[in-house]
Parts: structure tokens; sequence; C-alpha cells
């Protein structure tokens, strides 16, 4: 500790040098949490979903609708303990500057099929006693600055018109991977406006034992086979799955680019690090000359280059864990959810360790080794 | 007493396919307590000299022995903690750390040995006041002029008690009453608190302070001169 000042005055030697060394760490670690954090919530996301949840879709397609009657059967399904149904509405609001979800579901077996969707009991019942009510997340209401008994009117796309609910109810996800800025509606509601009724976008199947969904899909699928519109039955998990790997191989493309940031970053600093030993030949003589030893010159200026990653790491990491837990980021609800792990944290601090052995090794080893006469005679 | 005993060094330089040869053979003593200076043309080995005392480089040939330790024959290893305990060394420029004080370059030594923070600030405080600049601890060396920046570094040099202080053109940079101050302190360094004292120069005036002037040329020692008892 008697030598950090010392260190700490080498690196206040160049203020602009040094603050532009720690920003360009501090910038690396916080992409590097960012684009990890946008695979890690696409990763939970795709695995989220109850082991006893089925879904169950057009055969041909996701946009393409199952007839309602369909419900009945698939009630009486050999394992199958509850089903719900949905329809994706696809309206805007406002000047839809900032899209959001809308569901139309079947209000009572929906909020019976995911528990995770919580809201207050007397908003419930609200809900669920007016058809043309809706529920909101939390995040949504926050948004728009809406309030409880509020109209607001929704402009139809696949479903044209303005379409004007109430809000009865604010929900908040008990799991993080669900959204909170959907908006939920009674399907009942949807088919009364368009006089289109019998329709559902899919089905969401409760089983009694999760080791027999793969049993029940296919029992289902072959059922609905020489039907007019064929099943296409999986879990819930894989569903999610299908739309997370919809974006590509998003994983080794955030990798990919979030590695190449780092090297970049690692090369600058390498860089500024080396600049700032070699303008340091002189001194680095003279403090041998005094009896500095190799060792404790390799170990001041490693630790320098620690105090550079790990200044960087503390703002870049840090910075990003706060800000996206205080902002509450959900990339416009694409990514709900979004935040930075301990598993990316620890990651991060290791890649900042390799950072420091990085940058600091060349310069602390050539410190180490500088022949002090020879040192002396090229400043001279 | 030789606290300083040269024997039959040889020193070989390489440069390219050129061999310069510094010294062939020289051998000389040193005595404890003495005020040495080492004064020749450039070229003649007199810096090298300086640096092979200091045990910062190594004679081709030959032994160096300085307060009892053979330091020709020391490991890198064990040259740096002996050159902390038994060396001031003072060069003619770059002798100051310039993000540190005064104050935070005189306790540089002093950072290597077990002393607590209360006695490297005595010992820091009473060396800077040996050199007369104890109202200039917090200044950094860009606040000092040029004979100012040397007793500190006089300073620096003599705050572990060392057996040796070596100075190589201490006074090369300095203007006439910079240099006067710095001679006048090396003086009082040898006269009162009995430092042996080796200096390299090529100022007359400076080496009329020494008790001894060893004159080299070419690597031999060609004259030595005793100015005073």
């Amino acid at each position: 500790m008697k030598f950090l000042h010392l260190v700490l005055a080498n690196l206040g030697r160049h203020k602009r040098r040094t603050f532009l060394t720690v920003a360009s760490v501090a910038l690396a670690l916080f992409l590097f949490a960012s684009l990890r954090t946008v695979v890690t919530t696409l990763d939970r996301a795709a695995q989220f979903g109850s082991a006893r949840r089925l879904v169950v879709l057009n055969a041909t397609g996701l946009v393409l609708p199952i007839p309602l009657s369909y419900a009945n059967r698939l009630a009486t399904a050999k394992g199958v303990s509850a089903v719900t149904w949905a329809n994706w509405f696809g309206g805007k609001y406002g000047d839809n500057k900032r899209f959001f979800a809308q569901f139309a579901v079947d209000p009572t077996s929906y909020l019976a099929m995911y528990p995770e969707i919580v809201l207050p009991e007397d908003q419930k019942q609200a809900f669920l006693r007016e058809r043309s009510s809706a529920i909101v997340g939390r995040r949504l209401l926050d948004l728009f600055g809406w309030r409880l008994g509020q109209d607001i009117t929704i402009q139809g796309t696949l479903f044209p018109g303005d379409w004007t609910f109430t809000i009865r109810g604010v929900y908040t996800p008990s799991d993080p991977v669900i959204n909170d800025d959907m908006m939920l509606f009674h399907h009942a509601y949807l088919e009364e406006r368009t006089g289109r009724p019998g329709l559902a976008g899919w089905y969401v199947l409760e089983i009694n034992d999760p080791n027999n969904a793969a049993a029940i899909g296919k029992t289902i699928d072959d059922g609905f086979r020489n039907s007019s519109t064929p099943t296409k039955t999986g879990t819930e998990q894989a569903f999610n799955a299908s739309f997370a790997t919809m974006w590509g191989n998003v994983s080794l493309l955030m990798g990919t680019i979030g590695m190449a940031v780092v090297f970049a970053i690692l090369l600058v600093t390498a860089n500024a690090m080396m600049m700032s030993s070699r303008e340091r030949t002189g001194e680095v003589a003279v403090l041998k000359t005094i009896g500095f030893t190799d060792r404790t010159l390799f170990g001041l200026v490693m630790l320098e280059a620690g105090i550079i990653a790990l200044t960087g790491a503390v703002l870049g990491l840090g910075g990003a864990k706060l800000l996206y837990k205080a902002s509450n980021f959900n990339a416009g609800g694409f990514l709900p959810g979004f935040d930075v792990t301990a598993n990316t944290l620890i990651l991060g601090i290791a890649v900042t360790l390799v950072l420091m052995l990085a940058s600091g090794l060349v310069p602390a080893v050539r410190a180490a080794r500088l022949p002090v006469v020879q040192a002396l005679r090229r400043v001279e | 007493m030789a606290l300083v005993e040269i024997r039959n060094v040889h020193k070989v330089f390489q440069r390219d396919t050129e061999r310069i040869e510094i010294f062939t053979g020289l051998s000389l003593d040193i005595a404890e307590g003495s005020f040495t200076a080492l004064m020749g043309p450039s070229g003649s080995g007199k810096s090298t000299l300086l640096n092979l005392l200091a045990g910062l480089d190594k004679p081709t040939s030959g032994n160096i022995r300085v307060a009892g330790s053979e330091v020709s024959a020391m490991t890198p290893g064990q040259l740096a903690p002996w050159r902390a305990q038994h060396i001031g060394f003072v060069f003619q420029t770059l002798n100051l750390l310039p993000v540190l004080t005064a104050y935070q370059n005189v306790e540089l030594p002093l950072l290597l040995t077990r002393l607590s923070k209360k006695e490297r600030d005595e010992r820091v405080r009473l060396a800077l006041g040996v050199v007369g600049l104890d109202d200039r601890l917090r200044h950094y060396p860009r606040q000092l002029s040029g004979g100012q920046e040397q007793r500190v570094a006089i300073a620096r040099a003599i705050v572990a008690d060392p057996t040796l202080v070596l100075l190589d053109e201490p006074t090369g940079q300095l203007d006439a009453k910079s240099s006067h101050d710095v001679l006048d302190l090396l003086e009082r360094l040898n006269d009162e608190f009995k430092k042996t004292i080796v200096i390299v120069t090529h100022d007359s005036h400076a080496a009329e302070r020494a008790k001894t002037v060893l004159h080299l040329e070419k690597g031999t020692l060609i004259e030595r001169e005793v100015v005073a008892a």
C-alpha cells in the first residue's frame, strides 16, 4: 500500500489519456454486459414456460386461426386438465411510436392458466365482469400515464376500426420473463365486434403429467390430422424457443461482436500502457538505481494496469447493471426481464482480469528487465 | 581503511562489430569518509566507473568490493536491495520523478525499508532540512530551480544513510550560484556527516572541493592528487 501514491501519481501524469483509457475499458465492458444480457434474456425467454403447459397451433402456421370448437375436444383429451385460448390483436395506440402487444383472451381460463400474471382480486373481478374492459401491465400504465377506469382507444389493423377499452386492472408479472407491457382483453368482445365468432389464434393446455407431454401432443395432432384445420402441438417452452430462434443465431452474433469489441479495446489499452511505460524509461532507471527490485517494478506497472481495468470494470459493468435496473429497460417489450445477471458480471470480471494481464504484462516485463545503464544512455 | 577496492578491472563494450575497451586492469582504493573527484575527458570511463561502483553495470573481469561486499559477483536480485542500503546516486539530470513532490521523491528509498510512516516522515524532513529545502516539501520538480532539484536529489541520495554517495556531474547543468550551493552542501555532508562521496565532474571548481582528485584517461588512472588532508 505504501507504493499506491506512486501508482496513482503515475496515473495522474496524463489525466486525459488515463481518463480516455478508463472510459474505453468502461465502454467495452458496458457493451460486453449489454450484448451478453441480450443473449441471456433471449435464452431465458426461450426456456420460459411451464412444463405443464402445451401450445396448440394451426399446423399451417401461427398466423392462421383454429376453430374455437376444438376447445371442448381438447379439454376432454386424455391427460389435459385445462384449456384456454388467445388471439393476437395487433392494434396501434396514439401515434404508434411505442408499440405494445394486445391479446384477446378468454379471461377466466387464461388468468387461471397463467398464475404468473398477478393482479389484485377486486381488479380481476372487475375485468371478468365487463366485456369491453382490459387489463394492462404496470409498465404500460406508467408509460402512457393511464389510470384505472380510463377509456383508451386502439386502432385495429388486423381487425379494423377504433376499439375502446376500459382499464379495469393492472398486472405485475411474478416472472420477469413475462412482459409487463401487454394488454389483455375479452376474446368475446373481439368476436362480438368483428361478427366472426368461433376462431382462436392458439390454444394453451394444462396437462396433468409433464412426462406425457409428447404423447398427449401426438394424440391431439393425430386426432385433428384429417380435419379441415390440422394442429401442431408442442410444449410452451418449445413454442417460446421458436420465437427466440426466429432472430437467427443471436448468441453467436452477440458473442462475436462482444469479443471483437473487447479485443479492440484491449489493443487500445495495451497501446496506452506501453506508450506510458516507454515515456518513463528514464524514471524506471532512476527507481532501479535507488534500489527498486525488478519484481517491485513489475508489480507497480501491473497495479497500474489493474487500477485502469478495474475502474473501467466498475464503471462499465456496474453502470450496465444499475442503468438497466433503474430504467427498467426491456427494448420496447422485445426483451422482457432484461437484467445483467450475476453470471454476466462474473464473466465481465474475468474479461477484466484478462484485459489487465494482457495490457499490463508487456510493459511490466519491459520495466522489470530494463537494463539501467542502457536506459540512462538512451534517455540522455 | 578502503571503503571501495577496485582490483584489475577490465570493461569492454561491444558496439556492433567494434570492441571498445574502457578499462584494462584498473585498480584503486577509495577511503571511507573521503571526498573523491573523478576527472578526465569524455570517454575516459568516469561514468562507467561510477556505474560499476553502484552495481548498475558489471565489469568484464576483475573485482569490485564496496563496504566489504563483492559487488561484481552479485546477481541483479541481490544488487537491488544492496543498492537501496549502501548507495545514494545523483545524476546530472532526470533525477526526480516529475509526478511526485520533493517530499515524495526523497521518501522513495525509504519505501524499500521497514521504517514506519512516522519514521519515514522524520527522515525525509531531516534530509530536506540538511539540503536547506524544508520549506519546499510540497513543491513539484517543475516548481523548483535546477539547483533546488539537485539538492532534492542529494537529499534523496542521503535519506537512507547510505555507505557511499555517488554523483555523476551533479553541477553540469547548473549556473555558478546553484553549482556553488550544491558543492557547499557536498562539502558539508563530507565534513559534518562523514559521508564518503565520489563525484564525477568536468568542472575544476567542483574538483577543488574534493579532498582527492583522480584523473582518468582512456580508462587508466594517470594521476592521483590529494587536495587536502
